[in-house]
């Protein structure tokens, strides 16, 4: 199917999912997800050319409701779950740039 | 059978006056006050809350209303349904202390028909997992032995109801986590058709898989809360239509004519031996009952694993995304929003979710797309074409629930790919959107439950219960004949 996956690929991942690996866990991670690639191969093997994938079980498509105000969420109940919360917005650490 | 009280009969006894909402509170309360610090079912006890709606529920019965169809009845809520105002964890630091600001509808569902909610109970984090043993909160034990763990990932709504502390709960199922602990730990549980049970509400794993369903004592308990939670719900685009079949009222069809098929994939390497006893001889009691047993193969079921875990890590490192510190749940400060994720995360998230992640994350990157999530997509087709094919000689199929009998604490954390074994036997139904139960059929040579499983098309529920019953009845029978 694939090459064997890298320290390198997971660090790439891992990066993407915002998640910080020690040295150690790279190495550990890295040889359990080799190993879950690996079970995989068996399915490569298949000739599925012919074969329509299936994203989901249900048929349903472009489900909408009918375009009438309802009641929302309570803005405040909302805003108590964030950390972080100021003049009814959700705060965050700079993105670009020193802090104001 | 049960030494517990099931739903049904609470119900109807509190309907009629005859005990009350708060009685049996309390009752199940007690239990829960003499064997949860062993058993560890749940991350969260309501008590105060549940009083309360006790109280109503007995206010209306004494005001001469109906509460509903479940009338006093003391639920357990896996701990992914969000309750508002009351903490919903997954099991898992990142949303530790996080209070919904909404009800799930099977949460809101279950109240309405008067149900007193107890508890949240523990899980795998973010269910991934068949053991509880991922729980960042510390495993839950089995009540038939607290030696071994409990199954998972809904291991404390299988424990809550077999410990006696709630005669039904509710779980959710995305590879085996509500089938697999009732096997463990000797209850009925069952997972519907993908889209009868409305996943609003539901903290979302496998979009595409997960399925919420209920744990019971009784096939008919079992039934009673799909229907009641079941059904179309506007707030999910992927509810179907109408309602959940009527299955209560075909429990005592019984099962002569019906087809079954035993998957010859799924009673062989790596399913114990006693184990695939116990399902021969549930189709034996399905034979005697009147039923045409025959083996049948499902070729596509071998690849389940290998397709199961491409797609569900897929869909989690998507789903996963959204816990980033900003709207809710925990954040660890740092200088910038992109640190701040990063430490929030990796401080958050346990080692499997990680796992699982970036497992998602690398099948899906560029390059990797076709090979591997487009190829688990591709052997979903083929498993719903497989499972079709059987479908059109044999009404249900039957096998093991799980390979083996509940298993020792540790015994498989050091490698997942041991412990993702384990899901071998359910995996298959939520590829192909379909239903299964698994319901308590005998002892393996341990002495600890064995769970049959009825699987059964997309919206096959009524043929599915009415084989649960025969195999419930068969059970019943042989146990006290022993």
């Amino acid at each position: 199917m694939a090459e064997r996956i890298t320290t390198d690929d997971v660090a790439k991942v891992a990066h993407l999912a915002r998640l910080a690996l020690t040295p150690d866990e790279l190495e550990t991670f890295t040889g359990q997800l080799a190993e879950i690639l690996e079970h995989a191969e068996d399915i490569a093997a298949l000739d599925l050319a012919a074969v329509e994938p299936m994203a989901r079980p249900v048929p349903l498509v472009n489900v909408f409701r009918a375009d009438e105000p309802g009641e929302p969420l309570d803005r405040d109940e909302v805003l108590a779950c964030a950390p972080v919360a100021e003049d009814g917005q959700f705060r965050v650490p700079p993105v670009l740039g020193e802090a104001p | 059978m049960s030494p517990f009280s099931d739903a049904l009969s609470i119900a109807a006894s509190v309907r009629r006056g005859e005990r009350s909402a708060t009685e049996v509170l309390e009752e199940h309360l007690g239990r829960i006050a003499e064997r949860e610090p062993e058993i560890h079912a749940f991350n969260l006890v309501t008590d105060g809350p549940a009083r309360a709606t006790a109280a109503a529920v007995d206010a209306a019965v004494a005001a001469g209303e109906d509460p509903g169809p479940l009338a006093g009845v003391p639920v357990a809520i896996k701990d992914n349904l969000c309750t508002r105002g009351v903490p919903t964890t997954c099991s898992s630091r990142i949303l530790e202390g996080w209070r919904p600001p909404y009800d799930a509808t099977v949460v809101q569902r279950l109240a309405a028909a008067g149900a007193v909610a107890v508890g949240k109970t523990n899980l795998d984090e973010f269910a991934m997992g068949s053991s509880t043993e991922n729980s960042a909160f510390g495993p839950t034990r089995n009540p038939h032995d607290t030696s071994r763990v409990p199954g998972g990932s809904s291991g404390g709504s299988a424990a809550a109801v077999a410990a006696g502390f709630a005669p039904v709960s509710l779980g959710s199922d995305t590879g085996g986590s509500i089938r697999q602990p009732a096997a463990l730990c000797g209850v009925v549980g069952v997972k519907p058709t993908y889209g009868l049970v409305s996943r609003l509400g539901l903290v979302a794993f496998g979009s595409s898989l997960d399925q919420v369903g209920p744990f019971a004592h009784t096939v008919a308990d079992a039934a009673l809360v799909c229907e009641v939670v079941g059904g179309h719900d506007p707030g999910d685009s992927t509810s179907l239509p109408g309602a959940f079949p009527s299955v209560s009222e075909h429990l005592s069809d019984g099962v002569a004519g019906l087809r079954v098929g035993i998957v010859t994939e799924l009673m062989g390497e790596g399913v114990a031996p006693d184990v695939a006893a116990r399902v021969r001889a549930a189709a034996d009691a399905l034979a005697g009952a009147g039923a045409t047993v025959e083996e049948v193969s499902v070729p596509a079921v071998t690849f389940g694993l290998s397709a199961y875990y491409l797609v569900a890590p897929a869909e989690a490192s998507s789903n996963l995304a959204r816990y980033d510190g900003v709207r809710f749940g925990n954040r660890v400060d740092a200088a910038t929003t992109g640190e701040m994720m990063t430490a929030t995360r990796t401080a958050g998230f346990g080692d499997e979710v990680k796992r699982r992640i970036m497992l998602g994350t690398f099948v899906l990157s560029a390059g990797y797309y076709d090979a591997f999530y487009g190829t688990a997509l591709k052997v979903r087709t083929l498993m719903r074409q497989d499972f079709d094919t059987a479908y059109e000689s044999y009404d249900v199929l039957l096998s093991p629930t799980s390979p083996t009998t509940a298993f020792a604490f540790g015994a498989k954390t050091a490698d997942p790919m041991t412990m993702y074994l384990n899901d071998i036997c359910t995996i298959p139904t939520n590829l192909a959107g379909h239903a299964a139960m698994s319901v308590p059929f005998g002892t393996g040579d341990d002495g600890l439950p064995v769970g049959v499983q009825v699987l059964a098309p997309a919206l096959g529920e009524v043929p599915m219960f009415r084989t649960a019953a025969v195999l419930e009845a068969a059970a019943h029978a042989e146990g006290g004949a022993a």
